[in-house]
């Protein structure tokens, strides 16, 4: 699927071809530009009236409908400060903590499985060694494995440590209340499609460049850091959008591995939560959520071209 | 408007500035221990060199994926047969009593309609846009607006769509988009949406198709750029045409990615729990395997229920990401 994409920017303008055309021209009616408009209008508005609602005063938003903003300008951002340090409605301090926790979770999820595989990616394209193909293709074949599967087993681990027998393998850490198992999960999880997609593109760096490097010895730690990295930074980049918008926009693993504490569960969850218990104060709910979706909406628009290469490449995830 | 008192902001303020400063510290430490690591092991020559390499550059790696897939895998698929403190071995027990219980009947029965309605939806409306939008004005914006929902959480979108659905008394103003438009066509008494069951199963079903919509169309919009000009053109010397021409030439061309976009969103929806679990809870007959999965896990701590009900998922998604990988190799090995 990547590879399909990875050559023309998914969402550029380019020409179509003559005969493509004809099969489009069959489609051309002012019906069919109708109906896109149509589409488009109606995937914006749910987004939209999100965000017209956090703007209103809160009497308003509870009497009447959003769409009454364009009879009724009146638009304030109090709300937006509200939610973030007072809260208020049963909601203890705000959520300022829990967007602080989104970043201080997502962006070592991000380097971590960033470092790691790209070593690993490199090890097994270039420090060759019997086994080596079977090893990438175990790597890549546990991207079958779905989160659901892990997450009892990880989270007994992370509690009470391993025990074979009577024998501790792993000793009981006191991770509670940490970030660390929220880190480590994920950057578990992340390893098997990093490792696949960085390894397609190291083991495509030329050869004779490495063997250069070789005869005029470098050590493989040296060529690592002075011409891997450097060539696969938009290997690198991409893989980075995907992972950081995979782990801002997660619930499952934070839900498990986080709980639901101001000290370490992040904005999904807290949303989650509110969702449930305080659907009724919109002004609060919808000014969370748009402040929870505000960065991934950034990194979107500022960074299109990455972020669907990474999206695509990252489809199959588990 | 209730005034912040400046020292509850502060502290606020205060507690980012460690928490980040947490953050990026475990970062600093992480490279830094790598660092003196690769120093270290750069400077061993000789035989030494290689093996030291392999291990100092695959280990930490294989670890992480030893102890966080490949045990946790088999460990799952034991705790499937146990008792719910994993105590007694029941064989099939647990298996027997998510295809025999009704309520999990219903959740099963609720997963297979999600597995077939959101993806056929989402890849048939992103396959007619994909063909429309490319011959119109200003379609990059278009389609970044119809591809925007991918970007944002399901958590978020759920919340949007929450919204949306919101039903007040009929004795006051509706606030939800979609009772206020029930009420402009003239359905005075409009339900509530959320409760109303099946109806309610499609429309969580609605965020799903409202994210991947996008993702299908920017895909398949990529592969139909890709047929090559003579298919087409030959096609229309023998007088195809029209709907005649995009069912037998573009639809067999692109019938790979066509199946690798279906698959994918279709391992999206069965792993999706997030949709059920905002907005509804699974309640209200809107239960899908994933949230009951966690609910068994995690909330009643009924742990050979959850590992049982792991193992139905993996074995559901096995298939659908089996074919997706196999696609991908041989389109690596193709190039």
């Amino acid at each position: 699927m990547s590879s399909q994409t990875s050559d023309q920017p998914a969402l550029s303008t380019a020409r179509p071809l003559p005969a493509v055309k004809a099969v489009r021209k069959s489609f051309s009616s002012p019906l069919g530009s109708l109906f896109v408009i149509v589409v488009t209008i109606l995937w914006t508005i749910p987004t939209f009236g999100l965000l017209a609602t956090s703007l209103r005063p809160q009497q308003q938003v509870a009497v009447s409908g959003w769409w009454n903003v364009f009879s009724h300008p009146d638009l304030i951002l109090s709300n937006y400060h509200s939610v973030l340090f007072d809260g208020g409605f049963g909601v203890q301090g705000g959520l300022m903590p829990y967007l602080v926790n989104s970043l201080a979770i997502t962006v070592p999820a991000t380097v971590f499985p960033l470092v790691l595989a790209s070593m690993a990616a490199y090890a097994l394209a270039w420090v060759r060694f019997r086994g080596s193909d079977t090893l990438f293709f175990l790597i890549f074949a546990l991207q079958v494995v779905p989160l659901q599967m892990a997450l009892i087993p990880l989270l007994q681990l992370f509690s009470g440590g391993a025990h074979l027998g009577g024998l501790t393998v792993i000793p009981k850490f006191d991770l509670s209340g940490t970030y660390v198992p929220v880190w480590l999960a994920h950057t578990m999880f992340a390893l098997p499609l990093a490792t696949f997609l960085l390894h397609n593109f190291i083991s495509q760096l030329p050869r004779d460049l490495m063997e250069a490097a070789v005869v005029d010895g470098a050590s493989h730690f040296k060529i690592f850091r002075s011409i891997v990295l450097p060539l696969c930074a938009p290997a690198l980049a991409s893989f980075a959008i995907f992972q950081f918008l995979w782990v801002w926009n997660d619930l499952l693993v934070a839900l498990t591995f986080a709980g639901g504490t101001p000290e370490v569960a992040p904005m999904t969850v807290r949303l989650a939560q509110l969702s449930g218990s305080f659907g009724g104060h919109w002004e609060v709910l919808t000014a969370g959520a748009f402040l929870s979706i505000v960065i991934p909406l950034l990194v979107f628009f500022g960074l299109q071209r990455y972020f669907v290469r990474g999206l695509l490449a990252g489809s199959v995830k588990g | 408007m209730p005034v912040t008192s400046p020292l509850l902001a502060d502290s606020a303020w205060n507690d980012a500035a460690i928490k980040l400063g947490n953050s990026f510290g475990a970062i600093a430490g992480f490279l830094g221990i790598l660092l003196v690591v690769f120093f270290a092991a750069g400077r061993a020559t000789g035989r030494l060199g290689r093996p030291l390499a392999i291990a100092v550059f695959l280990g930490p790696a294989l670890l992480l994926l030893l102890v966080g897939l490949v045990a946790p895998l088999i460990r799952t698929i034991y705790l499937s047969f146990r008792s719910d403190d994993s105590s007694r071995f029941l064989g099939l027990k647990n298996y027997g009593w998510a295809f025999t219980t009704d309520t999990i009947h219903q959740v099963l029965l609720n997963t297979l309609l999600w597995l077939v309605v959101a993806p056929v939806a989402a890849t048939g409306l992103g396959l007619v846009l994909a063909l429309l939008v490319d011959r119109m004005r200003w379609q990059s914006l278009y389609k970044s607006l119809i591809f925007m929902p991918m970007a944002i959480s399901l958590v978020g979108a759920s919340i949007i769509w929450k919204f949306v659905y919101d039903t007040r008394d009929s004795s006051q103003a509706q606030i939800g988009l979609l009772s206020q438009a029930a009420i402009w066509l003239g359905w005075h008494n409009p339900p509530n949406w959320i409760l109303s069951h099946p109806l309610n199963n499609f429309l969580l079903m609605v965020v799903m198709v409202w994210v991947q919509t996008g993702f299908a169309m920017v895909v398949l919009s990529a592969a139909i750029k890709a047929i090559p000009d003579e298919v087409t053109e030959a096609a229309r010397l023998d007088g195809a045409s029209g709907l005649r021409l995009f069912w037998y030439v573009t639809v067999p061309m692109i019938r790979t990615t066509l199946v690798v976009v279906l698959t994918t969103v279709m391992i999206v929806t069965l792993k999706a729990f997030d949709i059920v679990r905002t907005m509804t809870g699974g309640n209200f007959g809107t239960q899908v395997l994933a949230n009951e999965m966690y609910s068994q896990s995690f909330v009643q701590f009924n742990v050979g229920r959850g590992s049982a009900l792991a193992v139905i998922l993996f074995i559901a998604v096995l298939p659908l990401v089996g074919y997706n990988i196999v696609q991908l190799r041989k389109e690596r090995a193709t190039r």
